[in-house]
């Protein structure tokens, strides 16, 4: 077995036996029964769905990461005192937080999907709805290794990693719409495609808005987003843009974590 | 006083008109071309058409008639005429199958067109690649039922109007299937009439198309998948019920469309998918009540030179939008509506919310100036300044409120199904 694996294991127990992550999946597991149970059908489960997975998922991951990466340095160094490399250390570690939660999300949010029955005939939207929500968890593990590898102190650590999650959540389309307001005489539509694009925590948004809201979407400015991710070209470059902000974070965390005086 | 019996008898068989007769039209038959029949039959006879394929046309029929189709009977008009022109009241046109107008720049070339009659029927017939169906000009008290319209049109300049009525009154259209036209069904100046259970999709234009048609009424209609949906316009004493608005999809598309409508009920109609639910301008003193507006872009939209609408006990469930509009103020009301948007609460637990619904969104006043900020919908930032507005409403218009919404789903035709 590599280093890597018995890394990935050991951390995996780890988190998955932390509470917090027990609290992560039931939450999920009772939101979205209540969702599923207050009835309505999939036109009022996913929008609710897609809009807890919004605002938890990269919350709860970004915070999760830096706490465990701050809290496990002292035994992390310990294991680089022996004889396991770096990288294979950084490659265990991010493994083991992305894959517990990413699991316990798609447990929390599937078993009552599932057990519910109803969405069969929506099976694509769910896909695409859980599946932004796997990518999201992926994309937050990763932008916290860099805030936790980048801040030595785990308290100016934890307030930038929450920084980084309002940048990205709020601040960002923020700033989007007042720039798209004071621009309003432009076209604007291939500029926000871009802008909605180089957020992760939008273009996940996007997907799954094109999964619940298509009738609004179906007018003009939506007609030019329809037709960008409903080709094959904007599946493939927005898959492309979320691999991005897993990987280069990713690669700047380990640049950092590699050169580290530990 | 006795009056003797043998005078009446000679009076009453004397008014009593000839038993009407049939007459054959086939291959085999003694007549070859329905015109040679038509021409020959007296009034009230009836036509029985034998299965063929029939080249001819336009065959006018003068005379109040029968034309009954047997099955296979097929008038063709090769892409190059009008079929079958009725000038002549007391007409019926059953089970026929018209076929292949072609298409005219020139005149609304028509495969069935009724011009200055009255108590017409036309009765389970079909009409392929036809590029006006039925068209009816100056009729009355016309019967259009269960026919099968089907046209393959592409552009909208190329295409006619399925089922087409000008200037007619008291006309019945029930049961018919129309689908692939410009227009579905076609209205101007028409009065009185009812339009019911027929099914219009995927038209290139309006599914329902009718002006200055006052006193009309269409029910249980299903409207689905045409390219602008259905469009009322300048009419007044319209009664809409029971339709069923279904995926009317597209930038300028629209569920219902109503443009200077007056004194005019909504009601039990099914909005569900549409890109825009309802959208009213210039739109007076309407009643809107128990519809379903379940999934739409926009649910409704009241512009600001509609005055004095009615909403109530609607259901309004997964619309991006319920209600938006471009005035700062309206004099439309909103009362005992379910909202699935609502969160608030009811202490006396009368099933009726204590605090009152506003339906605009900031977002969607945004979105009005603003449409590529459509994106950011569902974010959390335009979440949390819906939320600020709703709790001090500053920008959306203050009135616009549902003082007693409901907090239970309302029943109507389209929930129990």
């Amino acid at each position: 077995m590599n280093t890597w694996t018995k890394v990935l294991r050991y951390e995996m127990r780890n988190v998955l036996r932390a509470r917090a992550l027990l609290g992560y999946g039931l939450f999920f597991l009772a939101a979205t029964t209540g969702l599923v149970r207050m009835g309505g059908g999939v036109e009022r489960v996913l929008p609710s769905l897609s809009n807890l997975i919004l605002l938890t998922v990269p919350l709860v991951s970004l915070v999760v990461t830096t706490v465990f990466l701050y809290e496990g340095r002292a035994f992390n160094e310990l294991l680089l005192s022996q004889p396991v490399g770096r990288k294979e250390l950084f490659r265990g570690l991010f493994m083991g937080l992305t894959l517990p939660l990413a699991g316990v999300f798609v447990v929390g949010t599937g078993l009552p999907l599932l057990a519910s029955g109803g969405f069969s005939t929506a099976a694509g939207p769910v896909a695409l709805t859980l599946g932004s929500g796997i990518a999201l968890t992926a994309v937050f593990v990763a932008l916290g290794f860099l805030v936790a590898f980048s801040v030595k102190e785990a308290a100016r650590g934890l307030g930038v990693a929450l920084l980084v999650w309002l940048g990205l959540t709020v601040v960002y389309d923020g700033v989007v719409l007042l720039a798209s307001h004071n621009l309003s005489a432009y076209p604007l539509e291939t500029p926000m495609l871009a802008a909605m694009i180089l957020n992760p925590v939008d273009l996940a948004r996007m997907v799954s808005l094109m999964a619940v809201d298509a009738s609004v979407l179906m007018g003009y400015t939506g007609a030019v987003f329809q037709d960008f991710f409903g080709g094959w070209t904007g599946i493939v470059i927005a898959t492309a843009a979320l691999a991005g902000w897993v990987l280069l974070p990713y690669l700047g965390a380990l640049r950092r974590f590699g050169r580290m005086d530990l | 006083m006795r009056i003797p019996l043998m005078p009446w008898v000679a009076v009453v068989l004397a008014g009593a008109p000839l038993p009407a007769q049939e007459i054959h039209v086939g291959p085999e038959s003694h007549y070859r071309s329905i015109a040679a029949a038509v021409a020959a039959a007296s009034p009230h006879d009836t036509i029985v058409v034998e299965a063929g394929r029939y080249l001819e046309g336009p065959i006018e029929i003068d005379r109040p008639l029968t034309l009954l189709g047997r099955p296979g009977a097929i008038l063709d008009g090769e892409g190059q005429r009008e079929l079958l022109v009725v000038g002549a009241d007391s007409v019926t046109i059953e089970g026929m199958t018209l076929r292949n107008t072609g298409l005219s720049f020139t005149e609304d070339r028509a495969a069935l067109r009724v011009e200055e009659a009255r108590f017409c029927t036309i009765r389970s017939n079909r009409f392929e690649e036809t590029f006006f169906g039925i068209y009816l000009a100056n009729a009355g008290d016309c019967l259009v039922e269960d026919n099968v319209l089907e046209a393959r049109a592409e552009r909208e300049t190329r295409a006619g109007n399925g089922i087409h009525l000008w200037y007619s009154t008291r006309i019945t259209i029930e049961g018919n299937q129309v689908r692939g036209h410009r227009d579905g069904i076609y209205f101007e100046f028409v009065e009185d009439s009812l339009v019911r259970d027929n099914v219009s999709s995927h038209n290139l234009r309006y599914g329902l198309h009718f002006m200055f048609s006052d006193g009309c009424t269409y029910q249980s209609n299903a409207f689905v998948r045409n390219g602008a949906g259905v469009a009322v316009m300048y009419t007044s004493n319209v009664v809409m019920e029971e339709n069923d608005f279904d995926e009317n999809r597209g930038g300028a598309a629209f569920g219902l469309l109503l443009k200077e409508i007056r004194d005019s009920r909504i009601a039990f109609n099914r909005f569900r998918r549409n890109s825009v639910g309802v959208r009213m301008e210039g739109a007076n003193r309407l009643v809107v009540e128990g519809n379903d507006f379940v999934a739409n872009g926009w649910a409704v939209q009241v512009l600001a030179n509609s005055d004095g609408s009615a909403f109530t006990a609607n259901n309004f469930v997964g619309n991006s939008f319920d209600v938006s509009t471009n005035s700062r103020s309206t004099s439309s009301t909103f009362s005992g509506n379910y909202w699935d948007r609502y969160r608030g609460y009811d202490l006396n637990r009368d099933g009726v919310g204590d605090v009152p619904f506003r339906p605009v969104r900031l977002f969607s006043l945004v979105v009005e100036q603003n449409e590529p900020a459509l994106v950011l919908q569902r974010s959390l930032l335009v979440q949390l300044l819906d939320l600020a507005e709703a709790v001090l409403p500053v920008l959306t218009p203050r009135g616009l409120a549902d003082a007693d919404p409901s907090l239970k789903p309302i029943d109507t035709p389209w929930r129990s199904l």
